[in-house]
Parts: C-alpha cells; structure tokens; sequence
C-alpha cells in the first residue's frame, strides 16, 4: 500500500507528542533541547508532507523547512551555549538550577 | 535725557551685593560684608541724589511740566504678539523722590548695621538680605508696568519675611515673619486679581498707556469696561478697590495692620528701613502710581481709601498710647503716619490746587521717613544700651547716651508738627488738604495729631527721664562712631527736609503747585500738639502715680486700647474656630480619605493582583512550557470547535 498524506501526518503528530512528552519529563537540559528538535522535526515532516500531497508544483514548504533546519541549527548553538554557562556557574546541568534565573 | 545706566545701576549694585554677599559671604567675606554691601549702597545713593538733581533741574521740565521718562524698556516674557511683560525704568516725581528715600535710608541702616550688627554670626548673610530687599525696593519704585511692580512687590515681602525672621532661633520671631507673610500675602491675592481685571479692561499692562485709556472719557476701553459688572458693582471699581486692598495689607492699614506690632522681632535696623521707611509706604506709592486711575474714573473708592486711611491713623495713635514695648509704640505710630498719608490721597483731586492732598502724601512719605528712621534708630541704640524693649527697663538715660536722646528728642518734635521741623510742614499740608475737601476727616486728623504729640512725648520722657538709671554691668556708651553718624545725619534731614518747597517738584499732575501758607490755620494743630507735649510731660517727666490713676479712670477704654482692641484675638477666632472647623476640617478629611483613598485604592488593586499571579513565574521552565502548551489546546479547541 501506497503511504498517503494522513500516515505521514500521523507520525509526525507522534514525533511531536514524544518531543514535547520529553520537554516536560526530563531534568537534563541537553535531553529536552533534543526534545525540542523532535518537535521541530515534526513540523519539518508536516511542511513536506503538504507540500507534496496538497500543492505538488510548488516549493514554499520545501523553503520554509530549510529555514527552520538553519534556525534550528542556530537555536542548538545557542542553547548549548547557555547550557555550558550553565554549568560553570553552577556545575550542574539539571533543569532546577536554571530556576535561579529568575531573579 | 536720563541716563539710562546710571539710572539702572541703582537698583542693580544692591542686587549684586545681595549674589556675591548671598553665594560667597559665609566663605571669604564674613568680616567684610558690611564694608562690601555699604560701599555699593553709597554708590548707588549718590547715583540716586544724581538722578534726582538732573531730574528735578537740568532736564525733568518740558513747558513747566514735569515728564514721565522710560529710559530703559525691554520686553521680558512675550506671550504673544500683544502680550508681554516688560521690565524698565521710570523716571517722574514720584519715584524720583522713592529713589532718594529708599537709598538714603537704607545706606543709614547699612551704615547703623556695621556697629549694631557686630558680632552676629549670621553678618553676611545678614548683609545680602538687605541688599535683596534695597534691590526689590528700588526696582518697585522704578516699575513701568502693573505687573513688574507686583513682581518686585512680592520680592519686598519675601525679604521683609526673611528679615523679621533673621533670628529664627527664637519661636516668636518665626511666628511674626510667618504672620507677617500670610497677611501681606493674603492682601496681595486682592492686588493681583485687582491687576487681572485692570488689566483686562484697559487691554495693557503699562502705567501710561493704563492711566491714559481709563482716564480719557469715552474712550473705547473705559465704554468697554462699563459693561462688566459683579454683583452691582462696576469691574472697574472692583479693580481699584482689590488693588487698593494690596496696598492697604503692605502699608499695614486697618484692618490687615496686625502684622506690623510683631514684625519688630526683627533686628531694630530692620524695622528703620522695611517696616517704618519704606517697604510700608508701598501701599502710598501704588495708590499714588496710579492716582489718576482713582481720582478720575473711580472717586468713590478714593473716598473710601481716605476713611480706612483716616480711621487707621486715629486707631494705631490710641493704640500706641497704652503700649510698654518701645518699638511697638513706633509700629503703630508709624500705622498712624501712614493712615495720614492714605487719607492725604483720599481727600486730594487731580490736578491744579485742587490736588494739594497728593503732594502733601508724597511730602508726609519723605519727611516721616527721615524722622521714622531716626527715631526707630534712636530706639536700636537704646536697646542696643539696655538690652531690653520694655519702657519699665529705661528711665534717666540722657545722660548716658547724650547723642541719642539730642536726635531723639529732635525726632520727636518733628512727628509732632512743632514748627519748623519736618513734620510740621508736611502735616500741615496734609490738614490743609483735608480741611478743604473733608471736614470729617479734618476732625480726627486733628485729633490724632494730638494724641500723636502725647504718646511720642511719653515714650520720650519714659526713656530719657522719668526714674534715675542705674547701669549694671560693663558699660559701652553709646556705640561706635557708625551708630552715631546715621543719628545725625538723619536729624539733620528731620530738621531741614522740611524747607524743601515740595509743591514745585512734585504734584498730581506735573504743574508746580504753589503751597499757600496761612499762619491761621496752623494754630489749632499746634497747638493741639503742644498740649499733647504737656500732658505727656507732667504725667511721665517724673516717675508718679498718675499714669495709673489716669488709666484705671479710663478702665475698660484702656484695657481695650492695651490689648490692640482685641484684632489680634478676633483674627484667631475667625482662623482658628471658624476657618479651621469649618473648611479646614472638612477639606482635610476630604484629602485623607477621598483624595488620597483613590490613589491608595489604584495601588493596592495592582498590588494584590500582582501579589495573586507572583506565583505563576517560577523560574521552572517546564512550567512555562505548559502554560504554551495548554493556551494553544484551549486555543485550538476554540477556534475550531465554537467559531
């Protein structure tokens, strides 16, 4: 059987559930940054998936998934950035010692 | 011509002393201060007798007239294209002759300053006041325009407060210079609303072109103006009368005289220059300024400034026959004093012989300066001697201060109008005008001149004679030769200001004015005077019972007059139990609860919500991933399932 649009749909939904499942369960900060790049991946495959079944002749969601590639690859660097900031000052990488940040 | 920088140095060298003895006198001038601020204060006399003998001689009379000149205007605040407030200078009789008193009497108090001032710790500052207040004086009596006068007479009043208020150590000098403030103040309030609605209906703030629209009969302005009125009563005349009733609060007229008694908590030379020479006549000048304004258009406010001006004089004279406190018997007679030049003004006319009466004010206005400042002087030695004001401390004292009581004496003569001194020239004319034109008011003039005579005469005899005195203590003579010069050189103008043939220099309409003589009518004001003199003398010469006796015969009259007739004690009922009870209260609570619970309600809301949703920023990041999270459910689930 040929795979359609709603099986490409549905695992991206569920590579978006897993990405954000693991945002809220785990402590480690490079853990959840990953989550968020399945989340975005999620939406990459979304971008695709449309592009190809809804408007063939077209390249915008080609496009639009190379930019969020780029920017993803941009937020990675940031966020680890921080996350090495992180653990100088308080040589730990667990969610709760960003708490502190607040103040 | 005038010459305009000499004429602008006047008032700017006592102003420049004020910044360099204000800004660095505590610094580098703390001994040099007197020097400093006497020094450009003789500059700017001898400018000023300059101005006046060029004025007067050389250049002051076109065609037998004397002219108004403004050699100096310039534009100070433009509002717009047709209004703005200017400052200048102007040159004509009358301030001509306030040039020559303000800075004659202040240099005799710079000068009196430097032995009477000796020693204070407070010296250059002391010195910078006076320089602030010589500067504000001038620069009122050289106005051009209603408003700088109401500029430069708000400036008088804040040095008089800071000058009756020099020994703010003491809670009764505070409380007199706050007093003295909140009256004179009060008083302005009328002035300036008085300005507004001048102002307002001849369309100009400046004298001249002020005097002229609402002189001129059937003049655009003067019909506009006839068409305002508030509660029956023209807008014109409720102009005089508010700015009459500034005058009246600086120049200490019934019934906003209370704050004259106590404004002698100031340093006694203080009181010579503000509150007996000049700063109170402001109220005889402004109503002279714009004379023609009262004289002409609104008569009927002129008679009335005579009979507040004729009640004052006869009120403050009983008054000051019951006081103990030496320079609170000068207060009040100088309330007297001027009462009497008020009065001059009501009774006068414009022009010709019919306006006798203004160049008697103005004539009164410098010869009571020159005798008011010698005898306020007089009384600074004597304190400065004793160290006390009260007469019961005093008796004898003619031998110990031999120049003191020569010029004393000299001065009292004079207030008293015995011939030939100065004061008996001026009141005559003063009489004279009130003779033709109000019978009344000749009356208690007349009267009032006696008491004059008797209460100078006791507080006199009460000094210099009446018991032995015995010195205690270290004995310092009368001062050093700067309290003595003053002394002199003011009796001498005491003694000869009244030969000065007034009439031709100064008149209400610029013609010279010849002033008739009649040997006649000067014998009922004489004599009054000398009978005056003789009552004092047999009842205080020597320490007796009679005073005594003479007071408990008058019982409730005497109690009355000693407690001031109890305006003090009404003043505090109407503030105290009526004003402050009445709207005081109620306005306050106003304030607390409504005014400020409005704004107290607006904070506190914010700050309960705030307090309410502190708790959702945690700093969890988590947490805030599933606030996103849960908004963009509810989102979704709106947006696709209710719209």
């Amino acid at each position: 059987m040929e795979p359609g649009l709603y099986h490409i749909l549905f695992i991206s939904a569920a590579l978006f559930f897993i990405g954000v499942y693991g945002f809220f369960t785990r402590r480690n900060l490079i853990t959840m940054l990953m989550s968020t790049e399945l989340i975005l991946n999620s939406v990459n495959l979304n971008f695709i998936a449309f592009n190809k079944y809804l408007w063939p002749g077209k390249m915008d969601g080609l496009f639009f998934t190379v930019f969020v590639i780029a920017i993803a690859a941009a937020e990675a660097a940031v966020g680890i950035a921080i996350i090495i900031n992180l653990y100088r000052s308080h040589q730990s990488i667990d969610v709760a010692s960003a708490e502190d940040l607040k103040y | 011509m005038p010459n305009a920088i000499n004429i602008a140095l006047i008032p700017l060298l006592p102003f420049a002393g004020f910044l360099l003895l204000g800004l660095f006198g505590k610094k580098y001038f703390s001994k040099t201060a007197g020097l400093i601020g006497t020094l450009l204060l003789l500059i700017s006399c001898l400018l000023a007798f300059q101005t006046a003998y060029e004025y007067f001689f050389v250049y002051g009379k076109v065609n037998g007239v004397y002219q108004q000149f403004v050699p100096l205007q310039f534009v100070w605040l433009q509002f717009s294209k047709t209004l703005s407030i200017d400052m200048g200078l102007m040159i004509d009789p009358i301030s001509v002759v306030m040039l020559v008193v303000v800075t004659f009497v202040s240099l005799m108090v710079h000068i009196y300053s430097l032995g009477y001032m000796k020693g204070e710790a407070r010296f250059p500052v002391y010195y910078s006041f006076l320089g602030l207040f010589s500067f504000s004086m001038l620069g009122l009596v050289l106005a051009t325009n209603i408003f700088q006068i109401y500029i430069f007479w708000e400036l008088v009043g804040v040095s008089s407060f800071l000058l009756i208020g020099f020994y703010y150590e003491k809670p009764s000098a505070v409380a007199a210079s706050k007093k003295a403030f909140i009256v004179t103040r009060f008083a302005d309030l009328g002035f300036l609303i008085g300005i507004l609605i001048l102002s307002y209906c001849s369309n100009t703030l400046s004298f001249a072109e002020l005097i002229q629209r609402l002189t001129t009969p059937g003049s655009s302005e003067l019909q506009t103006a006839a068409g305002y009125s508030f509660m029956g009563i023209s807008a014109l005349t409720w102009g005089a009368v508010l700015v009459f009733i500034g005058g009246a609060g600086k120049s200490a007229m019934f019934p906003l005289h209370i704050w004259l008694p106590d404004a002698m908590e100031g340093p006694t030379p203080v009181s010579a220059l503000i509150h007996a020479a000049t700063m109170v006549v402001a109220g005889v000048y402004l109503v002279a300024r714009l004379f023609p304004v009262f004289a002409i258009t609104t008569p009927e406010v002129l008679e009335g400034i005579g009979w507040v001006g004729a009640v004052s004089a006869i009120f403050a004279a009983i008054i000051a026959c019951t006081q103990t406190d030496i320079k609170r018997v000068l207060a009040y007679s100088t309330m007297s004093q001027i009462g009497y030049m008020m009065f001059a003004l009501g009774v006068s006319k414009y022009g010709g012989e019919e306006g006798l009466g203004y160049t008697a004010s103005i004539f009164h206005l410098f010869t009571h300066a020159m005798f008011k400042a010698l005898l306020f002087l007089g009384a600074g030695s004597v304190i400065h001697y004793v160290h006390s004001n009260e007469m019961k401390d005093m008796g004898g004292l003619r031998k110990y201060l031999p120049i003191t009581h020569i010029t004393f004496l000299i001065a009292c003569l004079a207030i008293a109008g015995v011939p030939p001194l100065a004061g008996f020239f001026s009141k005559e004319e003063i009489l004279l005008a009130a003779y033709q034109h109000n019978q009344a008011i000749y009356y208690i003039a007349l009267i009032t001149s006696g008491i004059t005579a008797f209460y100078m005469f006791r507080l006199y005899f009460n000094i210099f004679w009446s018991k032995p005195y015995h010195p205690h203590g270290e004995h310092h003579g009368e001062g050093v030769f700067a309290m003595v010069l003053p002394l002199v050189l003011l009796a001498a103008g005491a003694l000869f200001a009244g030969f000065i043939p007034f009439g031709t220099l100064v008149s209400s309409d610029g013609k010279p004015l010849e002033s008739h003589f009649h040997l006649s009518f000067s014998i009922a004001p004489v004599a009054l005077g000398l009978a005056g003199i003789f009552a004092a003398l047999v009842m205080y010469k020597l320490k007796n019972d009679k005073p005594a006796r003479v007071s408990a015969s008058l019982g409730g009259l005497y109690t009355a007059a000693y407690h001031k007739f109890y305006i003090d004690e009404l003043y505090l009922l109407i503030t105290k139990k009526v004003l402050f009870n009445l709207v005081g209260r109620p306005a306050a609570w106003f304030d607390r609860n409504v005014v400020d619970g409005l704004v107290n309600f607006t904070g506190n809301v914010t700050l309960s919500v705030s307090e309410g949703i502190k708790k959702m920023q945690s700093g969890k990041v988590q947490q805030y991933g599933i606030y996103v999270l849960s908004t963009v459910i509810v989102l979704s689930v709106l947006f696709i399932y209710v719209w």
